[in-house]
């Protein structure tokens, strides 16, 4: 309990460390510094971000189950709320200034290009996250059922990444990198579901989780 | 305590003349954000030795050209890397001195020409073109280069010439991207032989009366202004007439993306993204995209007859 005391600084540090990205990138565009097409570069990099984050918070759980961390856990809320904050922002810029609120061609796209398609329904599963990632959400939806509607985060990350690998044109190397983090995390929980299982049904072999927690 | 009286707090209330400046502020601090949004002008001066221009003609309906730091830093050069601050980044490594072209295939007089001959084949021209990307975005660019219609006047192309076909130097060392299997190297693209020989086709070797920067494809590239960007072959060796119509390099990566013909056409989608806005590089809202990219008066008449939805 000592140690969770001292690392009271974490969650602030990890809002202000993920809000960086988005201050550099104000910076550069009221500095011009964005290149020939800064709308172009904006809505990139509010992308990249959103991945990035996600993928991130995805890898609290695993830290904590099988390299027996707790401090990511502490940190997965807030990653989440942040990937999902650039993922609103990254939606709000090409609805608001890449297509300039061009509502009839956004509807078209959202329904015509797969990769739109994609990305949207993304975003949209985590909106139902993002609104009950509050405690008080936890308590009123019970924790099962709270954790059941929260797995909608592995969809939207798969979607995520698609979207990012749909809509590059040749060099698919960044899209595969997050495809290959997010493979990773997600086999680790399967390893762990396994494990779990393989546990309960052989009683007499030693608990799954023989780390204790630091 | 006698500070904190309603008069006081009146008295400190921020005057209306204020008040309403600070409103005029915040509409300025708005208009500046969306102005933020758009590179600010020329800043940088061209650079690179002056080439002497014969003629110029101006084919862009009276634009500003787009200025000299987008068309040189924000380059689809893949050989060079891809993203579009790459090839500027990267360009250093491609050696444009000696450099040779070799023309030949369906011609009475094949040859390899050296760069520097090639300039003197014909008065060099700057001709101000629209260029418009498969990405739907767009610059205004003064080239400067010779017809290609010249080019093929020299080597006399046989009846058996159908198509040109333009091939980029294939060269690890100096075109570092190509260590990469993004797209089959060498790039190669390719066009009829009336498309090649169209007066609007260029050779292009400048850019705003100097020589071509080599992230724009130094030192010889190909200029075809009514098609989508990507037609236009960079850093080219080699320049062959042939009877059959040749692959090229991104109609074989995704032939439902990329046609051969690659006319800009705002009535057929990418089937990613539509093709009917475009963004010109330095402006905040799409604007409509023009069939042929403008030049229908002078190069629609090649079409007759073809069915441009299937030979997007």
């Amino acid at each position: 309990m000592a140690a969770v005391k001292k690392l009271r600084w974490l969650g602030p540090a990890a809002i202000a460390l993920g809000l960086l990205p988005l201050a550099k990138m104000a910076a550069e565009l009221g500095l011009d510094r964005l290149g020939a097409n800064p709308i172009e570069a904006v809505l990139n990099r509010l992308g990249f971000w959103t991945l990035t984050l996600l993928t991130l918070s995805l890898a609290a759980t695993p830290a904590h189950e099988i390299l027996g961390l707790s401090w990511p856990i502490r940190l997965r809320r807030t990653l989440g709320l942040l990937a999902f904050a650039y993922g609103a922002l990254h939606l709000s810029w090409y609805v608001g200034i890449d297509k300039f609120f061009d509502l009839a061609g956004i509807a078209r796209d959202v329904v015509k290009r797969k990769f739109i398609t994609v990305g949207f329904i993304a975003l949209v599963l985590l909106v139902p996250l993002a609104v009950t990632s509050t405690d008080r959400w936890v308590r009123r939806l019970g924790y099962k059922r709270w954790k059941r509607l929260h797995r909608l985060v592995y969809a939207a990350a798969i979607l995520g990444v698609v979207h990012f690998l749909w809509r590059v044109k040749a060099d698919h190397t960044e899209p595969l990198l997050f495809a290959a983090a997010l493979g990773t995390l997600l086999a680790a929980r399967v390893a762990v579901w396994a494990r779990a299982r393989l546990a309960k049904s052989r009683p007499r072999s030693p608990p799954a989780r023989a780390r204790p927690a630091a | 305590m006698a500070r904190w009286t309603t008069e006081e707090k009146e008295r400190d209330a921020t005057p209306e003349a204020l008040y309403l400046r600070r409103r005029e502020f915040l509409a300025l601090g708005a208009a500046g954000a969306v102005g933020a949004l758009l590179p600010r002008g020329a800043r940088a001066e061209p650079t690179g030795s002056a080439l002497a221009v014969a003629k110029k003609t101006e084919l862009a309906g009276g634009e500003a050209p787009t200025p000299w730091d987008g068309v040189t830093g924000y380059n689809n050069f893949y050989e060079l890397g891809t993203d579009k601050d790459d090839p500027k980044r990267n360009a250093g490594s491609l050696k444009t001195r000696p450099w040779t072209v070799r023309i030949d295939g369906e011609v009475a007089k094949p040859q390899t020409v050296d760069i520097d001959a090639l300039l003197e084949w014909a008065p060099l021209e700057e001709r101000v073109y629209r260029m418009r990307c498969v990405e739907a975005w767009s610059m205004v660019i003064p080239w400067v280069g010779l017809p290609l219609a010249e080019v093929a006047k020299r080597v006399e192309p046989t009846s058996r010439a159908k198509f040109v076909r333009f091939e980029t130097l294939l060269d690890k060392e100096q075109l570092p991207g190509q260590k990469r299997g993004v797209l089959p190297w060498p790039y190669v693209e390719a066009l009829r032989i009336d498309e090649a020989t169209h007066p609007l086709t260029l050779l292009a070797v400048g850019l705003y009366g100097r020589v071509l920067p080599g992230q724009n494809g130094a030192p010889v590239r190909l200029v075809v202004p009514w098609k989508y960007g990507f037609k236009g072959a960079k850093s080219l060796v080699k320049i062959s007439f042939v009877e059959s119509q040749p692959r090229t390099t991104w109609n074989d990566a995704a032939e439902n993306e990329y046609g051969f013909y690659a006319n800009v056409n705002p009535e057929v989608d990418h089937p990613r993204w539509s093709q009917a806005r475009e963004r010109r590089i330095g402006e905040f809202l799409r604007r409509k995209t023009l069939p042929f990219n403008g030049y229908g008066d002078q190069v629609a008449s090649l079409y007759n007859g073809l069915d441009l939805r299937k030979n997007f």
